[in-house]
């Protein structure tokens, strides 16, 4: 059994101009100790799935249909009392932009040591130790000075330390990262990757990471789902989905970034662009939700939304012509 | 010879702070601190480094849009840092700049229309109502967009859609230099493709010359004929694109390379992982500033402040070692 299975995921939004169907319909498990990365751009329903899973969407106006189920249990048939118990213990978060989930008015040391004390029990001195010794393992210098320190003497990339270590500091079976290192400068990024691969092999926790970078997908992750407008479009191992992506979307994602080390080889090319932009989740979308901006549209894929269907080992993708079998796209 | 477009010489832009909240000494950042560059008409040079090395504050001081400490700003031969005002006023048509995030630098009650109007109308640029508004229908086209659009305000569009406002506004001016900084690290990748693509067509159609500030090093790479690399005020590389991607000489340049994540799974990749932040411009470290982090430090490297130097035809590294350091290849 997987450690965590979602089946059929719809969180709808209510608002002013319509529903928003930000989440519709989305299936996928992670196992234990494995990377599951989650892509595509923004809008697309990516951190309304990962808010969805911590049941942390707002109800009004949002909605969460569907099961959730986490080493067994359905997240979504928890009395609020229990699901507060799993959040921050068996599962945890960590967001792009620190400060919205840092205390501005509470030294760090203080919020890692309340998290321990209220899910782990134990007292202040125990857990004074513990912040410390979570401080040195996410690499901060100083930890003994450091935990004494409010969140704005702290870097961003310091900040993101110490959400990582807030987050591990109950040993959580499943980390979820949404664009961890978005915000950050591309040292500080090899800096919070390289961690976050350390203590993945030190502490095994299995974590979906949420990013729309293909080359962080491609560092870190094992297995990849590719979501856009709101449904799961592509899933396979990273390998798998780099070497031969199935939906037209994904390939266009693909050949939309340039490569750096592209101009050693001669000219650079132009780059392959998709056309238009992302539909508006409120309205209803009948047919295939890239139609608008496939190369290969035709009048089935307007009237008929395509299903998810194995178009390689292990690998899925929802389009009426993508290529099955070992064909590379 | 004609000169170049722009030339940048020793340029320095010192900010005052207050040391503290009531700190009554007051200190300085030392954001630029003798930074030193040219661009040919029709060229792009890329700026870039970690956040906080001063990137901003050159294309600001290329824009005029405060002071400078010293050094000068020479436009086609004439000073931009001390002109006066009317000769001020054609330069600024000359040199336009794209922001990152359009929606803020598009004024939010305005119709596009007005957006696209009104630096026509302060340069005086078109010769009768009719003309400008032959003017305005055509940028849209030119940055293809509907001409039905004009009636709308900026709120009503997509990001990728705005910067296209965003960029229409700073070809209204028939400028020669556009400034652009970060103009497209904000969009999704599908819409900055689209983006990148439409500045490289405008700037082979107008031949305009682009500063192009950016921290994606892969999108500077397509983008790019030169890249000057900074690192807290100064510049530590300036190489053609080639030298630049193909055999970095810095050590901080090799770093921030081997530092971007390649979309290859199982690329043999060995990033450089530099220790810690960039250290604060208000107390630059001595010497070389990039000591503190840099692998290769020596003795030397912690007194003396290395100078920029040629090391090829057109490539200038400020670094103590006489050889660039093997570490790294791409
Ligand atoms: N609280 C909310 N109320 C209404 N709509 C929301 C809310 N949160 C998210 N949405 C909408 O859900 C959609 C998906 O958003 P999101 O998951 O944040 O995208 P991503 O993380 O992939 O960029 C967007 O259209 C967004 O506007
Ligand atoms: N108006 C200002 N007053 C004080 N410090 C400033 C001001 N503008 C920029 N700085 C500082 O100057 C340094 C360089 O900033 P900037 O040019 O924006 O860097 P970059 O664009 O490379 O991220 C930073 O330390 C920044 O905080
Ligand atoms: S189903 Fe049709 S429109 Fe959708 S991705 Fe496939 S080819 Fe394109
Ligand atoms: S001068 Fe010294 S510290 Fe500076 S980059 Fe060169 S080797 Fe490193
Ligand atoms: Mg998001
Ligand atoms: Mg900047």
């Amino acid at each position: 059994m997987a450690l965590l299975e979602v089946e059929n995921l719809q969180t709808h939004f209510r608002t002013p101009g319509g529903i928003n169907r930000a989440v519709d319909g989305v299936s996928f498990h992670v196992n234990e100790g494995e990377t599951l990365a989650i892509v595509g751009e923004s809008g697309c329903g990516k951190s309304v799935t990962s808010m969805s899973l911590m049941r942390l969407i707002p109800e009004p106006p949002g909605r969460i249909a569907g099961a959730i189920r986490f080493a067994g249990r359905d997240l979504l048939q928890l009395p609020d009392r229990e699901m507060r118990a799993i959040r921050g213990n068996d599962i945890s978060m960590i967001f792009q932009e620190p400060m919205t989930s840092l205390n501005p008015v509470l030294t760090v040391g203080r919020q890692i040591r309340e998290t321990l004390m209220m899910h782990q029990g134990l007292d202040k001195q125990a857990a004074e130790v513990r912040a410390i010794e979570m401080l040195t393992l996410v690499g901060i210098p100083e930890p003994k000075r450091r935990v004494r320190e409010y969140p704005h003497q702290l870097s961003g990339g310091m900040r993101q330390r110490v959400m990582i270590a807030i987050a591990l500091a109950c040993n959580p079976k499943l980390l979820i990262a949404d664009e961890p290192t978005t915000a950050l400068d591309v040292t500080i990024q090899a800096q919070i990757l390289k961690l976050m691969l350390d203590l993945k092999r030190r502490v095994g926790a299995a974590i979906i990471l949420i990013t729309h970078d293909l080359g962080v997908v491609a560092e870190i992750a094992e297995r990849v789902m590719v979501m856009y407008a709101g449904r799961k479009v592509e899933e396979a191992s990273v390998a798998e989905l780099f070497r031969a992506p199935r939906h037209p979307y994904t390939q266009g994602l693909l050949g939309a970034v340039p490569r750096l080390g592209s101009s050693l080889s001669g000219a650079s090319k132009r780059l392959a662009e998709i056309p238009g932009q992302v539909p508006d989740l409120r309205k209803p979308i009948t047919g295939c939700v890239f139609a608008g901006r496939c190369p290969l549209v035709t009048d089935l894929c307007r009237q008929y939304a395509p299903g998810l269907e194995e178009k390689g080992p292990r690998h899925i993708a929802a389009c009426h012509y993508a290529a099955k079998g070992a064909v590379a796209a | 010879m004609s000169p170049p477009l722009l030339q940048v010489n020793d340029l320095k832009k010192h900010f005052p702070v207050r040391a503290g909240l009531f700190g009554p000494r007051s200190e300085r950042v030392y954001a630029v601190d003798g930074v030193s560059f040219e661009i040919e008409r029709g060229e792009t040079l890329s700026l870039v480094g970690e956040s906080g090395c001063g990137k901003s504050t050159v294309g600001r001081a290329i824009l005029r849009l405060f002071d400078v400490t010293a050094g000068q700003v020479i436009l086609d031969g004439q000073r931009i840092d001390d002109a006066s005002p009317s000769a001020l006023r054609q330069m600024r048509r000359r040199v336009q700049v794209v922001f990152q995030d359009p929606f803020s630098s598009l004024n939010p009650r305005m119709r596009v229309r007005d957006i696209l109007a009104e630096p026509i109308r302060n340069f005086g640029l078109a010769k009768s109502a009719a003309d400008l508004d032959a003017r305005v229908a055509s940028l849209m086209d030119t940055v293809r967009l509907p001409r039905e659009a004009l009636n709308r305000r900026p709120h009503e569009f997509s990001g990728g859609q705005r910067q296209r406002i965003g960029i229409a506004r700073a070809l209204a001016a028939e400028p020669e230099l556009i400034v652009c900084d970060e103009a497209v690290s904000a969009l999704d990748v599908s819409v900055k493709a689209q983006i990148v693509n439409l500045l490289q067509d405008l700037q082979r159609e107008f031949g305009l010359a682009l500063l192009f500030i950016s921290h994606d090093l892969a999108i500077v790479e397509h983008m790019t004929h030169r890249v000057a690399v900074m690192y807290l005020g100064k510049i530590v590389e300036l190489a053609p694109k080639q030298e630049i991607f193909a055999a970095p000489s810095h050590p901080y340049t090799q770093a921030l390379l081997s530092a971007v994540p390649l979309p290859e799974p199982g690329a043999a990749r060995s990033p450089i992982i530099l220790r810690g932040d960039v250290p604060s411009p208000i107390n630059p470290p001595s010497g070389c500033r990039f000591h503190t982090r840099c692998p290769f430090a020596f003795d030397r490297c912690r007194i003396e402040e290395p100078q920029l130097r040629a090391t090829g035809s057109d490539q200038w590294v400020a670094c103590h070692l006489d050889e660039p350091p093997q570490g790294w290849r791409p």
